[in-house]
């Protein structure tokens, strides 16, 4: 079987690197894309998709394979961590009809990065809802726009009515380090998650 | 209507699938392959690539003509299997690399796993991680940055 991990033991052999995924989130404009290639090498992912059902006439043909699809550009960056590990990261469009791309990616990610603009905090609702439900450990970064008014961590917790043990921090999409400081901050919530609940296996 | 579609963030519509013969899934694995899966060349029992030789990785000629014959093969499977012979890629990776939807990407591996010229590693979901070892690398390896 040739999908199935090695026999021997829970992890691949040592050639084969372990590998890792953080999703970027957040509303239309928010700077996923900018965090994305502040803190990797960032490049263009294409996925597509068949014209989704709800786009396709009611009566289409069952089973007609439909050949025309629209290609999306999403956010993809890898961190080589070392040899024996990488960690990827990845970020779609931030408009609604992108939702579906979600469902996939979040499929086995560490974690996430919600990031929020102060300015329009509730384009942050739907990205915060979702990891919620999934159970995926989540930062939510407030992307410090120049001309955006800055609130207290604080504040912005209590207006996302976020749960204590969620880490909320301010960054600025643009600089190595901020992006970077987001992406730790993710790993450990990830960590501390797994501590307190641990996977039944 | 469509329309809504086309816009900065979506591109046109295109018909990327004629190198899979307008498959748009792959056999039951390959639609199971996870973007950050590894794609792993199959040693082909080959020579190593003579050092200094063209594109590092790629297929010798003689065996690139040998799976090119096999009619079920294109150009872009032999791209694949030789990136991946230089180190394992994920399929992103391989995605991003050679400029292709993954979707496309994904019947193409598909194949490359049933010609048995791959395999492709299954991630350890990180509920299965043995212990906190590696996230801490990870911490480690972010904050060298
Ligand atoms: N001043 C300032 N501008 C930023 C910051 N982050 C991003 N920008 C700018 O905001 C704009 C949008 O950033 P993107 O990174 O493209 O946002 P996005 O979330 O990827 O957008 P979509 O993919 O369209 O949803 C760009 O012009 C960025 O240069 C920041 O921290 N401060
Ligand atoms: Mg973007």
């Amino acid at each position: 079987m040739v999908f199935g991990r090695s026999k021997r033991g829970d992890r691949p052999a040592p050639a084969e690197p372990v590998t890792l995924k953080i999703l970027v989130a957040g509303g239309f404009g928010v700077g996923k894309t900018t965090l994305v290639g502040a803190v990797s090498e960032i490049r263009p992912l294409r996925t597509e998709e068949v014209l989704t059902e709800a786009s396709r006439p009611v009566d289409s043909i069952a089973g007609v394979e439909a050949k025309s699809t629209t290609t999306v550009a999403m956010d993809f960056g890898r961190i080589t961590i070392n040899d024996g590990l990488v960690l990827y990261l990845f970020g779609t469009p931030g408009q609604d009809r992108f939702w579906f791309l979600w469902d996939e990616l979040a499929t086995g990610a560490l974690g996430a990065v919600v990031l929020a603009d102060t300015r329009r905090l509730e384009n942050s609702f739907a990205a915060i809802d979702y990891f919620e439900r999934r159970g995926i450990p989540f930062t939510v970064a407030v992307n410090c726009f120049d001309d955006a008014e800055r609130y207290p961590v604080e504040t912005v917790r209590e207006a996302l009515d976020l749960d204590g043990g969620i880490p909320v921090l301010l960054c600025d999409a643009r600089q190595r380090e901020s992006a970077r400081d987001v992406l730790i901050s993710v790993v450990e919530h990830a960590m501390h998650t797994a501590a307190r609940a641990p996977a039944d296996r | 209507m469509t329309d809504h579609w086309f816009d900065d963030a979506a591109g046109p519509v295109v018909r990327p699938y004629a190198m899979t013969r307008g498959r748009t899934r792959s056999g039951a694995e390959g639609a199971q392959l996870d973007l950050i899966a590894l794609v792993v060349a199959e040693d082909l029992g080959a020579a190593e690539p003579e050092p200094g030789s063209a594109a590092g990785g790629g297929l010798p000629p003689h065996q690139e003509d040998k799976l090119l014959a096999d009619h079920s093969l294109v150009p872009e499977h032999l791209d694949i299997v030789a990136l991946c012979r230089r180190s394992p890629l994920s399929v992103a990776d391989v995605a991003a690399e050679l400029d292709l939807p993954v979707g496309v990407v994904r019947v193409l591996i598909g194949d490359l796993v049933e010609a048995e010229l791959v395999r492709v590693t299954r991630p350890v979901p990180p509920a299965e991680l043995p212990d906190e070892s590696i996230l801490r690398e990870v911490i480690n390896g972010l904050r060298a940055l």
